[in-house]
Formats: C-alpha cells, sequence, structure tokens
C-alpha cells in the first residue's frame, strides 16, 4: 500500500484586500500518495498558483489542514517552513531561475548549501550524479547563458532532484519550451517518475497533462475533476512521432 | 549556511560588477586614507613639537620675578628686582632629592667683537649647572668651573652663531680673546648647535660666563633675571616646584596672605599646552576624514539597495529552496561588510602611501600609529555591518512568492 505524501483537507485559502476578502480556495480535498504523476490543471483564476504556493510550503492555508509528509505544514513558522521546503521539496519553475553567471554544477548544489548536514565532498558528489540523472554530465562548467532552454530546465530538475525531496513541484516547467523540448522534458520526468519519484506539476496545457497518471481540474477554487489517467501517454513515443522537422 | 560559502557568494556577486563594487568603495578607500593620512600628520607634529621641546630640557623649572602690584602701579617682570642669590641659596639648603641641577641666570645685550669683526648678541650669567639643565652639550673645550665662579673669571663659551660671526675665516676660537663691552673674556669652549627653538629664537646665538663675572664687571647689578632648575624626572617636577616656590617664599619673607612675587614655571606645563593645541587639531583633522567615511558608507547603503532590488528573484529562489531569513541576512551584510574591509585595507595602504608622500616632498614630520590602524579597520567593519544591514534585512524579509515573480 502506497504512502500518503499529501493530504489536504477542507483547505481554504483567503486574502484580504482593504474591506474585500478573496476567497481563492474554497476548501479542497484530496491526497497523493508516493509514486504518483499528478498533473494540476485549471483555467486562470482557479486557484491553481495559490495551490502551489501552498502545496510548495511558500504559503499557508487560512483554514483546513495541509499535511505534507506527516508534518502539518500550519503550524510552522517561517524559518521551519524553510526548512521544510529544503528537505522535502524539489521546485522547478516556468523561468528556471538559474543563477546566471554560475556553473551547472553549483546551480544543483544550492539546496545543498543550506542543508547543515552536508558536507562539501557530499553536496558535491550528489550534485553530479544529480545531473547525471538529467543526462548533463558533460556541461558541468557551463553557465546557464551557455546551455539552451530544455538544458537549462534540465539543470532546474537536477536542482530539484539533489536534496532528494518527497516530492517534485514543477511550475508550468513546460511554459517557456517548444513542443519538442517539452515532450523531452517530460520524457524526462516519466522516467523519473518511474524512478519511484512522485511529481506534481502545475500546468494550463492538457497536452502535458496526458503524460501524467492522474489530473486533478480546479475551478472557482474548487476541485472539479480528479480522474486517474490509465493509459498515460508516453512522452518518449510521443517524441519520436514529432516531424523531424528542425532537421535541416 | 556556511561562513566560507558566504564568503564565495559575496566575492563572486561583487566581482560580477567589478566596475560598481570598486566605486563603492571609494568612498570608503578615500576616507580610510584621509583618516590615515590625517592622523599622521598631526601625530607627527605632535610629537616633533614635542621632542624639541624637551631638547630644551623637559624637566627644567624656571623662576621668574613677577610683578606684585606694590601702591597699584604695575611694573613689568623684567624690571622686577626681587630674584637675588640668597633665593639660590635658600633653594640650595633645602637639598631637595627632586631637584639636580640649580642655576643663576643674569643676562644682558651688547657688542660682541673680535678683531675687525662684531656681532650684536648677549651675554647670560650663569652656573656650571646651567649645561645639564638645559641639555647643551660641549662640541669643543671645557666648562668653568666653581672655581672660575667665585674668582669672577673672565671666560666664555661660545654658540655657532657667535662664532660664525667673530670668526668668519673658520679658526679655532679656543684659547682666543674676545670682548663684550669692552671687557676682554677668554674662550674656554664652544657648544653643540641646537638650531631654532619653537619661538623661533636662535638657541646658537649665545656667550655663556659666570654669572658673577657677568654680575660684578657688566651690570654692576646684585639681582638675578631668571633661576633655572632642573627635576630629577618629569614626574619629580611637581615637587620640585612646591619645593622652590616655598623656599623662595620664605626667602623673600612672604606672609601666608601676599601673593607670590615671582613664578615658577616647568617645561611639563608648556609641553601640555602645546601638545593640547596640537592634539585638538588633530582630532579635528580626523573629524573631517571621519566625515567622508560616513559619506562612503551610505554609498555602500545606497548600492547595497540597488543590489537586493536587482537580485528579487535570486533571494525569492534562495527561499524557494530552503533559504531562511537569517540566510539571506548574512550573505547581504557579508557582501557589505567584505565591500567596506576591502575598502578598508585599500584605503590603509593609500593612507600610509601618502603620509610618506606629504613627508618626503614637504618634510612634515609624520606618525603613523598601530592605533589610527586599527581603529580604522574596527571603523570600517562596523560602516559595513551599519549600513548594510538595513538593506539586508529588507532582502529577508522579503514574501518568496512576490520575489520569484518580481520583474
Amino acid at each position: 500500500m502506497a504512502k500518503k505524501i499529501l493530504e489536504l483537507h477542507e483547505l481554504k485559502r483567503e486574502f484580504v484586500m482593504g474591506d474585500m476578502t478573496v476567497r481563492a480556495l474554497k476548501g479542497l480535498d484530496f491526497e497523493i500518495n508516493t509514486g504518483e504523476f499528478v498533473t494540476i490543471m485549471g483555467s486562470s483564476g482557479s486557484g491553481k498558483t495559490t495551490l502551489l504556493n501552498i502545496l510548495g510550503c511558500l504559503d499557508k492555508p487560512s483554514d483546513g489542514s495541509y499535511m505534507l509528509d506527516g508534518i502539518d505544514v500550519k503550524s510552522l513558522n517561517r524559518d521551519e517552513l524553510a526548512g521544510l521546503r529544503n528537505r522535502k521539496i524539489g521546485f522547478v519553475f516556468q523561468a528556471y531561475n538559474l543563477l546566471p553567471r554560475t556553473s551547472a554544477l553549483e546551480n544543483v548544489e544550492l539546496p545543498l548549501f543550506y542543508n547543515k548536514e552536508v558536507s562539501a565532498e557530499e553536496r558535491k558528489e550528489r550534485a553530479i550524479k544529480a545531473l547525471d540523472a538529467v543526462k548533463l554530465s558533460d556541461r558541468f562548467d557551463h553557465t546557464p547563458s551557455q546551455l539552451s532552454g530544455g538544458q537549462q530546465q534540465r539543470v532546474a530538475i537536477a536542482r530539484a532532484l539533489v536534496n532528494e525531496p518527497v516530492m517534485i513541484l514543477a511550475d508550468e516547467a513546460t511554459g517557456n519550451l517548444d513542443t519538442r523540448t517539452s515532450y523531452e522534458i517530460m520524457a524526462l520526468m516519466q522516467e523519473l517518475n518511474a524512478q519511484g519519484k512522485t511529481i506534481v506539476f502545475v500546468t494550463h496545457e492538457p497536452d502535458i497533462a496526458a503524460f501524467s497518471s492522474r489530473t486533478i481540474m480546479l475551478r472557482d477554487g474548487k476541485l472539479q475533476k480528479d480522474s486517474i489517467n490509465e493509459k498515460p501517454r508516453s512522452a518518449k513515443e510521443a517524441l519520436a512521432s514529432l516531424p523531424e522537422s528542425d532537421d535541416y | 549556511m556556511s561562513i566560507l560559502n558566504l564568503l564565495r557568494i559575496a566575492f563572486r556577486a561583487l566581482k560580477r560588477n567589478k566596475l560598481r563594487a570598486f566605486l563603492t568603495m571609494l568612498g570608503v578607500i578615500i576616507g580610510v586614507a584621509a583618516v590615515i593620512a590625517m592622523m599622521a600628520i598631526g601625530q607627527g607634529s605632535k610629537q616633533s613639537i614635542q621632542a624639541s621641546l624637551s631638547s630644551m630640557g623637559s624637566n627644567m623649572i624656571t623662576v621668574m620675578p613677577q610683578s606684585n602690584t606694590p601702591g597699584s602701579v604695575r611694573l613689568a617682570g623684567s624690571s622686577i628686582q626681587t630674584l637675588k642669590l640668597e633665593d639660590i641659596a635658600a633653594i640650595k639648603r633645602l637639598q631637595s632629592d627632586n631637584i639636580n641641577g640649580l642655576s643663576p641666570v643674569v643676562s644682558t645685550s651688547g657688542q660682541a667683537i673680535k678683531g675687525g669683526n662684531n656681532w650684536p648678541t648677549s651675554i647670560t650669567g650663569i652656573s656650571p649647572d646651567y649645561l645639564h639643565i638645559r641639555q647643551l652639550v660641549l662640541l669643543d673645550g671645557i666648562m668653568f668651573s666653581d672655581n672660575d665662579v667665585k674668582k669672577s673669571a673672565k671666560v666664555c663659551l661660545l654658540g655657532k652663531t657667535v662664532i660664525d660671526n667673530l670668526f668668519p675665516d673658520g679658526s679655532n676660537p679656543i684659547g682666543q680673546i674676545i670682548r663684550f663691552k669692552s671687557i676682554p673674556f677668554q674662550v674656554i669652549g664652544t657648544l653643540v648647535p641646537k638650531g631654532q627653538s619653537n619661538f623661533g629664537q636662535d638657541q646658537d646665538d649665545i656667550i655663556l660666563a659666570p654669572y658673577t663675572t657677568v654680575q660684578n664687571r657688566i651690570t654692576a647689578t646684585n639681582y638675578l633675571q631668571s633661576i633655572y632648575a632642573s627635576a630629577v624626572s618629569e614626574a619629580a617636577s611637581d615637587a620640585a616646584t612646591q619645593e622652590i616656590t616655598a623656599a623662595v617664599r620664605a626667602s623673600h619673607k612672604l606672609l601666608p596672605s601676599q601673593d607670590d612675587d615671582f613664578q615658577v614655571r616647568t617645561q611639563a606645563e608648556l609641553i601640555s599646552t602645546i601638545s593640547s593645541t596640537s592634539s585638538m587639531l588633530t582630532v579635528l583633522l580626523t573629524a573631517i576624514a571621519g566625515i567622508s567615511l560616513l559619506i562612503g558608507g551610505i554609498g555602500i547603503m545606497n548600492i547595497m539597495y540597488v543590489s537586493v532590488t536587482e537580485r528579487t528573484r535570486e533571494i525569492g529562489l534562495r527561499m524557494s529552496i530552503g533559504a531562511r531569513g537569517k540566510d539571506i541576512l548574512m550573505q547581504f551584510l557579508i557582501e557589505a561588510v567584505m565591500i567596506s574591509i576591502t575598502g578598508g585595507v585599500l584605503g590603509v595602504v593609500l593612507g600610509v602611501t601618502s603620509a610618506y608622500t606629504i613627508s618626503y616632498f614637504l618634510h612634515w614630520p609624520i606618525l603613523i600609529s598601530q592605533s589610527s590602524i586599527v581603529i580604522s579597520f574596527v571603523v570600517c567593519g562596523v560602516t559595513g555591518i551599519f549600513f548594510g544591514y538595513y538593506p539586508a534585512q529588507k532582502a529577508s524579509r522579503l514574501d518568496p512568492i512576490e520575489a520569484l515573480r518580481y520583474e
């Protein structure tokens, strides 16, 4: 039986702006188990981003509960949240957010700098391993400006992997990439998922959601649909079927 | 995050904006260099004044007549004839352990003549102790003895200025006869030149003779212009001053209700007066230089705010992957301190170099004290922390969500 990684119960998030109260999330209930590949979808204004911030421990729910790997996030302070992000979550952003003029290896090492338990040698070892996992073993010394968009995003994924998180949280991770590179990234995600990584992927593209094993649809701050995708599409096959138009 | 890594991050951030970092440092560099150079010049001049005052005899005590106001008529000190040889005898009778030299001083001006050369100067009548009190050194010949004093011997010692004017051909003055106010004196010794005093007097324009000779053969008076004494040490000079005052008062038969009709001065007083003036100058110069350091600090603060704004997304990223507020605070604080300390090092180098350059070209005395360098460093560190703290705190308090989306 799979272990529960995420448990949301009656999760609400309200923003007070002057006299108005904006209810971004109006009570969400769902669970995610280890090894799942979940996409969270929804149009803009559906509360996707708010949910992502809460799942990523960047924000706290106003009401209800959010348990991450057995820890009640609501009771933690700022520093404890930072520690939780450091150990349990690997972020992948739409804009990569790599440090400029800093080598790929050091970018990947970055989360481990904030983990006192990791020694300098272990840090480097794990960063090399993570870059191997995203097939960038030959680009250690390259700075972001010397890498393509897809390669930059793979460095970012390696950075998300390096602290061995319980979940990878991707925010429109393919949003800045062309179709071919998007599929490459999704193939990588599927591969990591096959190795047992839990992935939560926020997107608005149904095309991308087809690669995941479960899709959660949000609408107006509520859960609209939570469906299991029995036969996820293989990103590798999708890649193979693309016309080789860019080879001339 | 370890200090070493923080230093590396700060170093890299500065390297990325070399020119900007340097311009920011420039404020600190100029401030520190100014502080160091100003203190070097101020302390150097203070030290040289002290040294030259000490060379006049730092333990010297002078007793001079003072105008008391008999019948409301004030008289100039020099015209008062209250100091007598009896006063010397009274001080001598003390046999004080604090006093190790005592000499009367009688002087009069006049023309010194040797053959076809003459020179307007003055003759100073003294006892042999005078050399030691004034820290004068014989260049050649001998000092006259107590016996010469007793006999009112017509012997004298000459300073360099007098020698140069009476013996322009460079012949040896020892043994020669000169005339002062038509009295012949045999030259028995010459003095090592002392140069100008702090007050612009030529200290080598002197003729020294036994005070008895001057009193009996030239001035025909029995009073003294002043009495010079020397204390055994600077520390003993206060005690010696009190003893001398008491002895002279007793000798003058002054009632306790009467004011002194003389004044006793120590060289130490003079030194402290002049030193305090030059200390004040040093403080003033340093304060002005300190203001430029303050401006340097404001420059750091300004550039750190820019840096924080520029790197808002980086801060957001660092926070999202686990940096705590404290980590971000330290990162920016160390960057600020690195600017100020590097500026401090360069400033010390520039300050020391310019102090030496000034002393080389202008021949001003300088003194670079270790304390001024240490103080500059400490002030730099404090400046960096003080002016770097607010920008760093601003960075550490950013909301990671907003910081990540910052354009």
